[in-house]
């Protein structure tokens, strides 16, 4: 079964504030998809909603083109798993224990974790280089062990969709590549359907085959890379001017910095 | 866990050894091994000692083993559910609910013996379920209950009641005394009929709970990854602490408010066992109900014939062994 994400003329908010208005898109199986915008954008917001901790205001949320109110949590949570960003974790758990969680939905109430589950736990643990802190307690972990022990727990749910709240922003350079390498490898060789939030417009370039923009609580442009990070929409959105470039190994847009004419005149007063 | 089962049994055989007539172990064992069906052993005790130990002694016994059993798991499950280290049975109204309506009930006409076991436990059932009932609707928000507004609505309810029993208290005249004994918490004069009201619940209740035991264990990442692993948190909550309150509520109602088991005992399986609660809540049970078994052993003996309240009891020898593991822990509690 193929599970794609969309939605619908979407309104989404807390309470009497509206963070999103009239988000329309569609993931779909095999694609890996990037949500971008500034911070407090509703990129977050978005995630929460595709695994129903909101409800549209207005919309229709789908889920394998069913409406996800429809969707009874353990089955959702057979579809839909979710990496998010950075969580407190219990300290009385090893990070075996909180990998082997994953396994939650695919057990009915009376069951226990079968042999399958350990061994699919262990060997999703070596795919993510976390076999070595399987006995580890996670208070003692860093912020980058955590995030690849969230992708471990995620891979181990088995789900046909991933979606991921900023998988990579505590993680060092060398492993920010092989988890992004692996979730695409699984995207385009499992046909699963990923839409990762990524703060990094380099790394969400690089990776994602289709980006969606977020401006001011609107969907502000999708399409490929090269369609939405260009110089103008940057500048909107970002307001950073002239510093998308084309990376020099394969012409994906590429954003750097340089700093501001002004603040050079500044330093030499 | 069999380890600690075999304990227990050992501990009730003791307990019910023990007493102002004391009957050898030997002899208890074979008393007690006699009643089990398909068992026949010759008499060789004096129908007195059985008497003792059957209608007097075992029934004490039996319920200090259930009530600690109760409020051991009970107290598991609130810390578990809340994810708060200072969770106990008490936490959202049960207790301050059940002194109330104990009082009331102390300070009512005397004909009112309307069961058994009179009308005082009653009263304090009612005013366990009422109390918790009103904080759980005032902590509702639409179709969640958040936490802490459920654990500040309890306080406060808490706060509330428990200022109405001292008021009662002070103006209760002649049945002072008594009314300050059932707060402090006893199991004299346990009998039969007691045993089988509270043990229905008790069962019900901890089976519940522990089917749940590893939903409560991905609980503890927080709401939000419990949904997304597919837990449906809203309703594990009320199911869980329905299933907690009402044998806390059953518990109190006969023996009175006994404080520290409910949330010394979990810590104390935490620190020597672990926190995973499909260990935790079983083992809770047992450590619960040998704790309970052995003060009020030490309850009614060092100072026979008077007995001390449970509740002094409780704290006077619990405190001083968690402190110890405390100090010397190996593993995490929270």
């Amino acid at each position: 079964m193929k599970t794609e994400l969309e939605m619908r003329q979407v309104t989404l908010g807390y309470g009497h504030y509206t963070v999103m208005k009239d988000v329309t898109f569609k993931a779909s199986p095999g694609e890996m998809v990037g949500l971008i915008g500034p911070n407090g954008s509703g990129k977050s917001t978005i995630i929460k909603a595709l695994s129903r901790l909101l409800n549209p205001r207005k919309g229709k949320v789908m889920v394998g083109g069913r409406e996800i109110g429809t969707i009874g949590r353990r089955e959702l949570a057979c579809l839909v798993g979710v990496v998010p960003q950075l969580p407190l974790l219990p300290s009385t758990f090893t990070a075996f224990e909180i990998v082997l969680m994953g396994r939650n939905p695919h057990l009915k109430l009376f069951q226990t974790e079968s042999k399958h589950d350990w061994d699919l736990t262990r060997t999703t643990m070596k795919k993510t280089g976390t076999e070595k802190l399987a006995n580890r307690y996670v208070n003692e972990l860093s912020g980058g062990e955590i995030q690849s022990l969230l992708i471990a727990r995620v891979l181990v749910q088995e789900t046909k969709a991933i979606l991921l709240d900023e998988p990579t922003a505590n993680l060092d350079i060398g492993r920010q590549g092989e988890i992004l390498d692996l979730i695409k490898n699984l995207c385009h060789g499992e046909n699963l359907t990923v839409l990762a939030a990524v703060h990094d417009l380099n790394l969400a370039a690089q990776y994602c085959d289709r980006l969606i923009l977020i401006h001011e609580g609107r969907i502000y442009s999708q399409g490929t890379p090269s369609e939405v990070i260009t110089d103008k929409n940057i500048k909107e959105v970002y307001g950073a001017e002239n510093c998308v470039y084309t990376h020099p190994a394969n012409g994906l847009p590429t954003v750097l910095l340089s700093a501001h004419a002004n603040m050079k005149n500044n330093r030499h007063m | 866990m069999v380890g600690m089962g075999v304990a227990l049994i050992f501990i009730i055989l003791l307990a019910t050894s023990i007493g102002s007539v004391s009957i050898p172990v030997g002899t208890t064992a074979s008393i007690l091994a006699d009643k089990l069906p398909g068992i026949d052993i010759l008499q060789t005790w004096s129908d007195t000692s059985a008497t003792i130990v059957l209608d007097i002694r075992l029934p004490r016994v039996i319920l200090a083993g259930l009530v600690g059993a109760a409020l051991a798991i009970a107290g598991a499950t609130y810390q578990g559910l809340f994810r708060n280290p200072l969770a106990d049975p008490y936490l959202i109204g049960v207790a301050q609910g059940a002194s109330l309506g104990a009082v009331i009930g102390f300070l009512m006409p005397m004909a009112w013996n309307v069961a058994a076991f009179g009308a005082i436990p009653i009263f304090a059932f009612i005013g366990a379920i009422v109390s918790t009932t009103i904080v759980y609707l005032l902590a509702r928000r639409g179709k969640t209950l958040p936490v802490t507004t459920l654990i500040l609505a309890g306080v406060a309810l808490s706060a509330l009641l428990s200022s109405v029993v001292s008021y009662l208290v002070i103006f209760s005249g002649s049945k002072l005394h008594s009314i300050i004994f059932w707060l402090m918490g006893s199991f004299s004069g346990a009998q039969w009929s007691e045993v089988l009201v509270v043990l229905p619940y008790v069962v019900v209740g901890t089976t519940i709970i522990i089917i749940f035991a590893r939903m409560l264990n991905v609980m503890q990442l927080d709401e939000e990854q419990a949904q997304q692993l597919g837990v449906n948190v809203e309703t594990l909550k009320i199911i869980l602490l329905a299933a907690a309150t009402l044998i806390t509520a059953a518990s109190v109602s006969f023996v009175g408010t006994i404080g520290f088991v409910g949330i010394i005992i979990p810590h104390t399986v935490r620190l020597i066992w672990g926190a995973d609660h499909r260990y935790l809540l079983p083992l809770s049970i047992m450590t619960g109900a040998i704790f309970m078994i052995l003060t009020d052993l030490i309850s009614r003996t060092v100072m026979a014939p008077t007995e001390i309240p449970i509740g002094v009891i409780t704290a006077i020898c619990g405190a001083p062994f968690f402190l110890y593991l405390l100090r010397r822990r190996t593993k995490a509690i929270f």
